[in-house]
């Protein structure tokens, strides 16, 4: 993640924040502080609140997220400040002079404690019937200051009807506190731009452009607001009912493909530290759940980079020999949320997106048509369902092209989240399961489909293949370990270039019918990108727009999510930078600890081209099942 | 909205965001200028003042949103705003506001049907020592009275 600063945030959302200076032992550098009369030294600058907490004080927060910007209107964190008439919020306060602080008086506990009851009085709903009990910072708050009782009362009604008209998102503002994160996220985070607070005085709530209902708007369904919101005010739209109704009914056979970062993240759900590697006792919880087959998102994720990995070599091809006009640099189209992005705010570019469907769309065609036939079964007679670190992929199985096995291809998206409840309803521990493997005809697949949960990942999969194709030589001896290292961390964007040298290697079968040989390649350098989180999309897009150093990229990787699919929308709450590198490691780990690490060495990939998908990678089959088409949607709302 | 329309409305915000400057400030004047041209800042206006500015147009609505002297839907040709504050409410905003309901022959917060006066209450107008205040489009009047409001009426109609 890039830091805070650099941020579009307005100006009157970021008070008083003071520079740090690099070097704390510069006279100045550093200030001496009490906190509750003990006496510290911090660097110039630093918030009360990052004193506190880096000295062991314990101070609640609410509007305040390590990802966002600073609001300070939640006033949750007041402390007493010596020699100030009012209470201070310590999440915006920055320290600039040696001052004395109190955490704990009787009038910072009053204070706290009114404003609990103040949010409590206008907060609708129980928390028994409510999707976050248990893991709700109000509720949380209210058990810390010892709520017993409404001070203010409670309202007994809702004061706003649930917008439920979005695939992915529910937004329930009866439940909303006004902490303002979604809105920080929506707009400065990821710049989209869908949520703000609207009205004046009591009538605020938050809500969309003309307050239309959410499918109505430009909501790439990302999910970040719901993986910020303190509440249940924001929510996933959730189809577990639907899914327990199918695997209950002995006709329907239910299959589910799970993607690469569910598996790195649910154990949080259940207790785990972040970064615990949940695949093979997830696949032995999903059978005893009573799912008929548990299949590897990350095939088709492999398949994916064959198919990508070819139209990049087509349009290449078309450019530098056949001197066509094509539209370079080609685009990823796994993420959903991007690809909803870029749909509203670039249609122009549309001829970029890459036509190969996602991994999960790839899937859902697979399942309705190849694995149908294998088997047997009618393919009427199949519900698929997808495990998703993300939201948006709820939206995404629901758009209408997305039909190519002549029936819904994927029928229902389910979160990491909803999955883990899942598990627990059926009465499974998670991490008492013992491991189990995933169901052929699919089997397992390699670690380069892995790391597509990890920002760099689809990159990094995709030059794996490429290297080997076009030079012939092993990616090892290319890169230590296979491991593409400038492609990975969580810098908003990596560049990376390639030269491809002057020794080319013979065109492997499965391109053999679509290009004669690499020599056209020799001496080319192979121009390669990565960005996450579409705030960085839209840096990228506005380059190639006013014709910067991106425009003359061949590849890019966008991932509407900071952090990439670890770190989207359907995954557990909270998420926080450093949760977001744990996942990372946990990926990282099991690519290397795997055997097939190369997705054109996937066996099962090999035998879909020789079985199935008989004329090759961009074939007439493959693109009647594997690639799709975008909408151009534009940016206004009629 | 028709076409031309639309593109005539772009082509007037264009010339206002070149008067005022590119920054975030530049808002509320933009804003304040189509308000008194159309009498309302419509959807389409407030998604090209977001797109001219490089903001999101759920920004522009929530400053339109906030003030109450913008206004998303076409209201009537003269505005009639009756302060509603406890000042001008002390000095007998009740019976001017019953005077007016009668003249018009509507309620607050309507528009007459030929479409010519807006009747609506406002926040406090900062003529708490001479109340009750009635703002009629961008006049203040002080001291109404039931009387007076009926000649001021008379003026505008």
């Amino acid at each position: 993640m890039e830091s805070k600063e650099k941020l579009r945030a307005p100006i009157s959302q970021k008070p008083h924040v003071v520079e740090k200076p690099k070097d704390p032992s510069y006279i100045g550098g550093t200030i001496s502080i009490e906190i509750n009369e003990k006496k510290l030294s911090v660097p110039l600058g630093t918030t009360i609140l990052e004193a506190c907490k880096e000295y062991g004080i314990h101070v609640p927060t609410l509007c305040y997220h390590e990802d966002l910007c600073m609001a300070g209107v939640c006033r949750v964190c007041v402390v007493e400040v010596e020699g100030m008439r009012t209470l201070q919020a310590s999440c915006a306060f920055p320290i600039t002079a040696p001052i004395k602080i109190k955490t704990s008086t009787p009038m910072v506990r009053k204070a706290r404690r009114h404003i609990i009851d103040l949010m409590l009085s206008e907060h609708s709903g129980e928390c028994y019937s409510c999707i976050r009990n248990s893991n709700c910072e109000l509720q949380k708050l209210a058990k810390e200051y010892g709520v017993d009782h409404y001070t203010f009362g409670h309202v007994d009604k809702p004061r706003y009807e649930v917008d439920n008209s979005s695939y992915s998102v529910i937004r329930d503002m009866s439940k909303c506190v006004l902490c303002k994160r979604c809105v920080r996220t929506c707009i400065d985070l990821q710049e989209v731009g869908v949520l703000e607070s609207l009205d004046r005085g009591r009538e605020t709530h938050i809500g969309t452009f003309l307050d239309k209902p959410l499918s109505d708007v430009i909501c790439i369904n990302c999910g970040q607001c719901i993986n910020r919101c303190p509440t249940a005010a924001l929510r996933a739209n959730d189809p577990s009912d639907e899914i327990w109704n199918a695997i209950d009914d002995p006709n329907k056979h239910v299959v589910i493909q799970t993607a690469p970062s569910p598996r790195a993240a649910i154990g949080e759900e259940f207790g785990l530290p972040a970064g615990t590697s949940m695949t093979r006792q997830m696949n032995t919880a999903l059978k005893r759940i009573g799912f008929d087959r548990v299949f590897d998102t990350n095939t088709t994720a492999d398949l994916t980079i064959i198919e990508e990995g070819t139209e990049l070599v087509i349009r290449l091809y078309k450019a530098l020999v056949k001197k066509e006009q094509v539209s370079l640099p080609q685009f990823t189209s796994c993420s959903p949320g991007w690809v909803k992005y870029l749909e509203h705010y670039y249609p122009e570019y549309i001829d970029n997106l890459s036509s190969a469907k996602s991994p999960q769309q790839m899937f859902g065609a697979l399942i309705k048509t190849f694995y149908a036939e294998k088997t047997g079964i009618d393919p009427a007679n199949i519900v698929s369902v997808a495990v998703m670190p993300c939201s948006a992929k709820k939206f995404e199985c629901n758009r209408p092209e997305m039909n190519d096995s002549g029936y819904k291809d994927v029928d229902y998206g389910l979160t990491t989240r909803e999955l883990a409840q899942m598990i627990k309803e059926a009465g499974i521990h998670l991490p008492e399961m013992p491991k189990g493997d995933f169901d052929s005809p699919f089997g397992e697949a390699s670690g380069a489909g892995l790391i597509f949960g990890a920002t760099g990942g689809v990159m990094e999969a995709a030059i794996r293949s490429i290297v080997e194709f076009v030079t012939g030589k092993k990616a090892e001896d290319v890169f230590e370990k296979a491991n593409i290292i400038p492609l990975r961390g969580f810098d908003g964007i990596k560049y990376m270039e390639i030269p491809i040298g002057n020794e080319v290697g013979t065109v492997p079968d499965i391109l053999k019918h679509l290009v004669p040989d690499w020599n056209w390649l020799k001496g080319a350098t192979l121009k390669v990108a990565v960005a996450h989180g579409t705030a960085n999309a839209k840096k990228i897009m506005d380059d190639i727009k006013a014709g910067g150093k991106f425009s003359e990229c061949h590849f890019i990787e966008f991932m509407a999510c900071p952090g990439g699919c670890l770190g989207g929308g359907g995954q557990p709450i909270p998420t926080t930078p450093e949760i977001r590198k744990k996942r990372a490691q946990a990926i990282y780990a099991e690519d290397e600890s795997l055997v097939v690490r190369k997705s054109h060495e996937n066996p099962y990939v090999i035998r879909l081209y020789e079985e199935f998908l008989k004329e090759g990678p961009c074939g007439h089959k493959s693109h009647k099942l594997l690639h799709t088409h975008y909408i151009k949607r534009g940016r206004y709302i009629a | 909205m028709l076409v031309l329309e639309k593109n005539e409305m772009t082509k007037e915000i264009e010339q206002l965001v070149n008067k005022y400057g590119f920054s975030r400030s530049s808002l509320l004047p933009i804003l304040q200028d189509i308000q008194r041209k159309h009498k309302a800042v419509p959807d389409f206006a407030q998604q090209e003042v977001a797109r001219l500015l490089d903001i999101h147009p759920v920004e522009v609505y929530s400053v339109v949103s906030f003030y109450s002297f913008f206004n998303t839907k076409q209201k009537g040709k003269n505005l009639v705003r009756l302060c509603q504050t406890i000042t001008c409410d002390l000095a007998g905003k009740k019976s001017v506001a019953r005077a007016l309901e009668r003249e018009i022959g509507i309620k607050f917060g309507e528009t007459t049907k030929d479409n010519k006066i807006t009747l609506e209450y406002v926040n406090c107008l900062g003529m708490c020592d001479q109340g009750p205040a009635l703002l009629v489009n961008e006049r203040v009047y002080s001291k109404v009275t039931p009387e007076k409001a009926v000649q001021i009426l008379s003026e505008i109609k």
